[in-house]
């Protein structure tokens, strides 16, 4: 009885303090960040610094909130940017539903006002206009659903093509491992922006075919991780106890060899998925992706030059922040699915 | 003859390295009738397990690889049979014990679906038919609760449970011959001897015949009614275990049991071990494989192979003759080696 005791009185102690401290400084943090976005006192540059300092400020403050509610430290970076990921998967799936702006119709922009400022919330125009009167915010998420939806493409074509051939010739071995070793290595040689550009000048640029063209770049290094996992799983045990139960090849495949090989192919096709949203908005800013009017955060970016930046920051802020943001987020989780789920860590 | 479920005659594996020819296994011969049970002993490399896998057919004839001579499994030659006949064999004909429980079964895989998923394949049962059979040969095997351990997966038992698991899996669909290879090297010693005991009583409770590859000389002595000592890849002495090991006559069977260490023995006692190390099988002696190390070398020894021969014995006709491979056998004389009888 009396050991818990002294425990419980510091718990509860630090835990009030925890709640004024996260609420001091999540709420200091956010005004500093909202004055900083919105004030012309200072200089761009030291704006943004406050600005920085502002949000790490919530952020920190957010995260003594969480431990002070769960008693326990929580990843608070990682839990927004779960948040985010939802939020903007979610967006883009239901964009169409969703009560947005003119996102496309560069005709119906006409009797719009062009280069709108950032109205804010219930404003007509939320995040402004672009140059043809589109809606900058209705072009953010149906630019997240091309650029999302290319990714994911992209990955799964990766993954699938690229697991399977790797798996198969990690367990034939011989001459069909020495092809594939020498194709994927061809493959790994070529530039990739080099090789995107070549293919952009040769598919239309629609969904499927930059889908494609992305999934080359992830077919290679999944066809090595699968390969490797599959040497190693193969020489096991249980594979030759299986074999000794008298499974054929294609049972040992996929009952023995696959189920193990699964997980690291996963975890390293999440971080795929942000490299390629970083790759496809690459090609759309270079214009050899998604065209204008459809929107991407690429073009979105690419609105940009020739001194509209200057004049309009939120054209490029706006999807900026939203590609960062993405990026960031599957990068977090695409780490946490490698440290749960890499070989190397587990145990036997 | 007929009688034998298992005959080998002169079975030789042969791998075909960077380095020339290793001669793994160099003409072994052995029989074995049902509800028998043949150890087959040696040091590490010296073949037991290339010849274990050689008698299942899991080694065949391939690039790398020639295997001669004939594993004749109640007449069918094995090694004649096409791969996809082979595969028919292993489970309900031939089945295995590997040596390590923490890695033969799938750690991805539950319990139950390395049981049921054999079952399903060669009886053709429904799933549940399956499920019945498999939480029943659980039992069999001593694993309590066995209808809760077929959701577990493997991480969650100990090593002598997985042990169990391993050989309940092996003997899912009542294999006529049962190679336990090293089945008790990766185990704590109380383990060794109830996984031991387990093998024993299945043996007897389903006549089926079991072939023991172990380096564990006590593990052999007490549970095998015959035994073969391999040395390089040769059989150098085989006969009925109890014999052999009371009155070894090959200079390598009496150097293995003296190197076991006795409880009688005083503390700090040097253990006797057997200087040198086993031939290169790329390139073997000319003569008695044993030469270099053999404290009874005579001048043949080294240029003449001794042939595995029959030694005269008391018994009259014996089938399960003593057979000795050596130019100068020790000379029987009744020496005790109780302890080993007694094994761990």
């Amino acid at each position: 009885m009396l050991a818990p005791e002294p425990v419980l009185v510091r718990r509860c102690d630090t835990r009030s303090a925890l709640l004024v401290t996260g609420l001091l400084l999540l709420g200091a943090g956010s005004a500093l960040a909202l004055w900083a976005s919105g004030t012309t006192v200072l200089v761009t540059l030291v704006r943004m610094l406050v600005l920085v300092v502002g949000i790490i400020a919530a952020i920190a403050g957010l995260g003594r909130l969480a431990r002070a509610a769960r008693g326990k430290p929580v990843d608070v970076v990682f839990w927004l940017g779960m948040t985010w990921l939802v939020l903007i998967l979610g967006a883009a799936a239901l964009a169409p539903w969703l009560p947005l702006g003119n996102h496309d119709d560069s005709v119906a922009g006409l009797t719009a006002p062009i280069f709108a400022q950032p109205g804010g919330l219930g404003a007509d125009y939320p995040l402004g206009t672009n140059n043809y009167g589109l809606d900058v915010l209705a072009r953010a998420v149906f630019g997240a659903r091309t650029s999302i939806l290319v990714a994911l493409l992209a990955v799964l074509i990766g993954t699938v093509v690229g697991g399977l051939i790797g798996m198969v010739s990690g367990f034939v071995r011989g001459t069909t491992d020495r092809v594939v070793g020498i194709l994927s290595n061809a493959l790994l040689a070529v530039p990739p922006l080099i090789l995107l550009i070549a293919l952009g000048t040769v598919l239309d640029p629609s969904i499927r075919s930059i889908a494609f063209a992305l999934s080359l770049l992830t077919i290679p290094s999944m066809v090595r991780l699968a390969r490797a996992n599959t040497i190693t799983v193969a020489q096991r045990e249980y594979v030759l106890a299986a074999r000794a139960l008298g499974a054929n090849r294609m049972r040992l495949l996929l009952r023995e060899v696959l189920p193990n090989v699964v997980l690291p192919v996963l975890s390293l096709a999440v971080v795929m998925i942000s490299v390629l949203v970083v790759a496809e908005a690459s090609l759309s800013f270079l214009g050899i992706g998604i065209e204008q009017p459809a929107p991407t955060w690429g073009n979105m970016i690419a609105e940009g030059q020739g001194g509209v930046m200057e004049e309009n920051p939120y054209i490029v802020v706006v999807p900026g922040i939203c590609l960062f943001l993405t990026v960031f987020s599957f990068n977090l989780l695409g780490e946490r699915a490698q440290k749960r789920w890499d070989p190397r860590s587990a145990k036997l | 003859m007929s009688t034998h479920l298992l005959e080998v005659v002169d079975l030789r594996t042969v791998f075909h390295t960077a380095r020339g020819d290793v001669r793994a296994v160099d003409g072994v011969s052995f029989s074995l009738a049902a509800g028998e049970t043949l150890g087959l002993v040696g040091e590490s490399g010296s073949g037991k397990s290339v010849l274990g896998r050689s008698v299942m057919g899991l080694i065949s004839n391939s690039a790398m690889t020639t295997v001669s001579g004939q594993v004749l499994l109640e007449g069918t030659d094995v090694h004649a049979l096409k791969p996809s006949a082979r595969r028919r064999l292993w489970g309900p004909e031939i089945a295995m014990v590997f040596q390590d429980p923490m890695t033969s079964l799938n750690p991805v895989k539950r319990v139950g679906t390395h049981l049921t998923e054999t079952l399903r394949r060669h009886l053709r049962c429904s799933r549940s038919e399956a499920t019945e059979r498999a939480v029943d040969l659980l039992r069999q095997v001593g694993i309590p609760e066995p209808a809760r351990r077929l959701a577990q997966y493997p991480h969650e038992l100990s090593g002598g449970m997985r042990q169990r698991v391993v050989i309940a899996t092996a003997l899912a669909c009542d294999p006529r011959l049962l190679i336990a290879d090293e089945p008790t090297t990766a185990l704590d010693v109380t383990v060794q001897k109830q996984i031991l005991d387990l093998l024993g009583s299945l043996v007897v409770e389903r006549d089926m015949a079991m072939l023991l590859v172990s380096h564990d000389l006590g593990a052999v002595a007490g549970r095998t009614d015959r035994v073969q000592v391999m040395y390089a890849g040769r059989t150098v002495e085989s006969g009925r275990t109890r014999p052999v090991f009371a009155a070894p006559e090959h200079p390598y069977t009496e150097a293995l049991l003296a190197s076991i260490p006795q409880l009688s023995h005083p503390p700090h006692t040097v253990l006797r071990a057997i200087e040198g190390n086993p031939p290169d099988m790329a390139r073997p002696p000319l003569g008695c494989r044993f030469a270099s190390r053999c404290s009874r070398v005579g001048e043949e020894c080294t240029a003449v192979l001794p042939a595995l021969s029959v030694v005269p014995s008391p018994v009259a006709a014996d089938a399960a003759a003593r057979a000795v491979a050596c130019h100068h056998p020790v000379l029987p004389e009744p020496v005790a080696m109780e302890e080993v009888g007694h094994g761990r």
